[in-house]
């Protein structure tokens, strides 16, 4: 059996803590291998030497039977792995907006034009043949069955799109293993499904591919062979046929998960929290007639592919101010009318919210943790008074939050970019639980975070309808959906296209209505 | 009337060429990523080279290659203050002027005993017309070696996205350290087509703001050759007839005082920075360090 990758005790310290401790780990060629494992286990450390941005400390990188890597063979670059068969793709997209496809695909590997070639000046000041490129990328983008149009810019196009174009860039670099980082991370489930068919048919084409997830689901779907990561060590490689999400879960956490959790039965529900009449946004009609509500002790889930207009609602809830003139109909937040309301009231009347982007709307990134816990409290006791902030409330209090949701690193002073998604998704919990809100809405509330702390984020969304609250949740994973929500609603452009209580739907049913499919 | 289209065109075009310079060698830069202000020290310190050079060699050409050579060291200093140690580099950019504005003062005053000016050059010692040509070639190369070459297509990445430059397996400090060593040499042209060709000699602070100036009309013509190339011919002409204007009787019966025609081309950059900016976007990677992971 010959294998495309094969790690021997690679070993990777970074300030003295180990990210990779004695990795092994072998990849058979033309197959698709899995590496799962939580944030921070080392997984992405492992990929990044393979592809040559770090080096290892010890232990040896073996491609195609042929000692690559390792001590005594250091890669210096990635253009080593490039020019070794291996590509990447990333989790953050390499490619320049406003350059048009053809240019991010050929970048680096500009064919020259022929009739340039014996000019006396280097190939890099010579005109670049796009026509070639082009009629090359057709061929490949043919045999693998990846149809993609080389003109437009790349910002124009959806986030599945830009994936294609990744993944062409790695074929038309003519690479023959390819790393992809927490690929469906950003897309659709259609998108995914048709990622996972392109998958499937490179594989059959002879490439091998690792993928990099948390998605156990996916892993069962869609590998041949995986291999968990914890804390920096192998703990476990399984025939796909021999395992199963329970069986990796345990292994990924290291205890028992509870992947599916039913909250208790309903409490009494309590008064409305929210309500929408008949609401509708503007001429574009970015959002139709909604009539909804929200009561108290319940957990309301809005679900829908992304884009159909559950964005625009999370931001007329939250800045009804920015709509005021294209907004129709009436929407009352916790018994207030909230066209008369500003952010900040809502805020301080008691919502709390877990914004979709936890990078741009949720967190100081390059601040410490410590700061991000302030905001939207700034302006209470015990945090500040008459307008002086109180850095010793703030400590006290980041120091208590920190403990109660085991927040890792444990230092109020951590710059809040390096923690792990999961730790700045629990982080921005305990800000928003820290006076238990009476209406939480939460967006995406679990998106690229692992096994550990969707349990813990779950487990927090069900204890505040139990303490009361109402939730409002909108995420695009329909097992979130499906799990926690007394009441699911479907959204496809704008309107609510269906509605069904506790065990009345199924994924299946969910996913045609998210599609547009009227009745089934 | 035919003759003084005639004329006026061509002061603009002469006024327009170190902006043109300029404006060419800040747009490379700048697509790479990097800040590039040091561009008004840059053209000072060719203003004096060129001048002096050329008074010691009588001869216009030798000036010019001094000081595309003294571009070229400045260049690489700023280039290494930003690039290698990650400075501000706006910080590194006023430092640079400012650098260069005591320099040239200082070594005019040790070497012509004067504090204001070098001494004249003859005519024959100076640039005809060559740099207007010079500088319409390098618009047109900048921006054919832009569209068309694998370089001008590193450096387009290397301010737009440089991390997926970097992960194509090219550095991308080499290709910013290329993209400020050339803005340095054109600058370091710009600064010679004032000292020898536009004047005749250098004095004190003769580029008075053409470098940002020649900034602006990178912005105003948004980070492409051909319309930033216009731009500066824009603002060569309100140049031009701010100098024909001088001494002009537009009304009544006194001529305005030259100090408010002198204004003109400054305030045209003012509104068109103000006015017409707002639509234009930077590189996106513009002023941000590049460290490899």
């Amino acid at each position: 059996m010959s294998f495309a990758v094969e790690f021997k005790a690679l070993t990777k310290t970074f300030n003295g803590v180990a990210a990779n401790a004695g990795i092994s780990l072998k990849v058979k060629k033309g197959s698709i291998h899995a590496i799962v494992g939580e944030n921070g286990a080392g997984k992405s450390t492992a990929m990044k030497m393979l592809y040559g941005t770090y080096q290892p400390d010890s232990g040896e990188i073996w491609v195609d039977g042929k000692l690559w890597g390792g001590r005594s063979k250091p890669w210096s670059s990635p253009s080593d792995a490039i020019h070794c068969g291996i590509g990447m793709v990333h989790q953050h997209f390499m490619l320049a907006g406003t350059h048009t496809v053809l240019d991010n695909i050929l970048l680096g590997v500009e064919p020259i034009r022929k009739e340039w070639k014996y000019l006396p000046i280097p190939n890099f000041l010579k005109g670049i043949d796009r026509t070639r490129a082009a009629k090359r990328l057709k061929e490949i983008s043919q045999q693998y069955g990846m149809a993609v149009d080389l003109k437009p810019s790349v910002e124009t196009l959806s986030v599945g799109l830009q994936q294609r174009i990744e993944i062409l860039k790695l074929l038309y670099r003519e690479a023959s293993i390819l790393i992809l980082d927490e690929p469906t991370a950003v897309l659709t489930p259609q998108e995914t499904s048709e990622l996972f068919l392109h998958l499937r048919k490179l594989r059959d084409e002879g490439k091998t591919i690792l993928i990099i997830t948390h998605k156990l689901k996916e892993v069962t779907s869609l590998a041949d062979r995986v291999t968990v990561f914890r804390g920096g060590r192998v703990v476990g490689e399984r025939e796909i046929q021999e395992t199963n999400e329970e069986d990796l879960a345990t292994l990924m956490v290291g205890r028992k998960v509870n992947l599916h959790r039913e909250p208790p039965p309903l409490p009494a529900l309590r008064k409305p929290v929210l309500t929408l009449k008949n609401v509708s946004l503007g001429t574009v009609r970015k959002l139709r007639n909604l009539n909804l509500q929200v009561r108290g002790g319940e957990i309301v889930g809005i679900s829908g592919v992304e884009g159909n207009g559950q964005s625009e609602l999370l931001d007329l809830l939250i800045h009804p101010q920015h709509y005021s003139k294209i907004l129709s109909g009436e929407i009352e937040i916790l018994g207030r009318p909230s066209n008369a309301l500003t952010t900040r009231e809502i805020k301080s009347s008691g919502v709390g919210v877990i914004p979709e982007d936890r990078h741009k709307e949720g967190l100081l990134l390059d601040r410490p943790v410590r700061e991000s816990f302030l905001l939207g409290l700034h302006r209470n006791a015990p945090f500040s008074r008459r307008g002086i902030v109180s850095e010793e409330a703030i400590d006290k209090n980041a120091k208590k939050a920190i403990r109660e949701y085991d927040i890792r690193p444990a230092h109020a002073y951590a710059r809040c970019g390096a923690l792990s998604g999961g730790n700045q998704q629990k982080w921005i919990i305990a800000r928003e639980f820290h006076q238990t809100p009476e209406l939480l809405i939460a967006a995406q509330p679990t998106r690229g975070v692992d096994v550990g702390a969707i349990e813990f984020i779950h487990q927090k969304i069900i204890d505040a309808r139990m303490a009361g609250s109402g939730v409002l949740l909108v995420s695009s994973e329909l097992d979130e959906i499906l799990d926690l929500s007394d009441r699911i609603l479907v959204f496809y452009e704008g309107e609510i296209v269906g509605e069904f209580n506790r065990g009345e739907a199924s994924e299946k049913v969910l996913g045609l209505r998210m599609g547009g499919a009227a009745d089934l | 009337m035919d003759d003084s289209i005639l004329q006026m065109i061509n002061s603009t075009l002469r006024v327009s060429t170190p902006l043109l310079f300029a404006a060419i060698g800040g747009m490379i830069s700048e697509r790479s990523g990097v800040i590039n202000i040091a561009l008004e020290g840059i053209m000072l310190c060719g203003a004096f080279t060129a001048a002096a050079v050329s008074l010691a060699t009588q001869s216009a050409p030798a000036g010019a290659a001094a000081a595309v050579l003294c571009g070229l060291l400045v260049a690489a200093a700023y280039a290494f203050f930003v690039i290698e140690i990650r400075a501000d580099q706006i910080v590194a950019g006023i430092a640079v002027n400012m650098f260069a504005a005591g320099a040239t003062a200082f070594l005019c005053k040790i070497l012509y005993q004067s504090s204001t000016s070098t001494p004249s050059l003859a005519l024959e010692y100076r640039f005809q017309s060559a740099p207007v040509w010079m500088a319409g070639g390098v618009v047109i190369l900048a921006w054919a070696w832009m569209k068309y070459s694998p370089l001008g297509l590193w450096v387009r990445f290397a301010g737009e996205h440089p991390e997926a430059l970097d992960s194509a397996g090219i550095g991308v400090k080499r290709v910013r350290w290329f993209a400020v060593l050339l803005s340095g040499v054109l600058s370091g042209m710009a600064g010679a087509s004032l000292s020898i060709f536009l004047a005749s000699s250098f004095t004190r602070n003769m580029t008075s703001g053409r470098g940002f100036m020649a900034l602006a009309a990178m912005i105003f013509g948004k980070w492409k050759p051909i319309p930033a190339a216009l731009a500066c011919l824009f603002f060569g002409f309100s140049d031009a007839l701010q100098i024909r204007l001088q001494g002009v009787v537009l009304w009544g019966s006194e001529p305005v005082p030259v100090q408010f025609i002198q204004i003109l081309p400054y305030l045209v950059t003012i509104l068109v920075l103000a006015g017409v900016v707002g639509q234009s976007r930077a590189p996106k990677a513009l002023g941000l360090p590049f460290r490899s992971s």
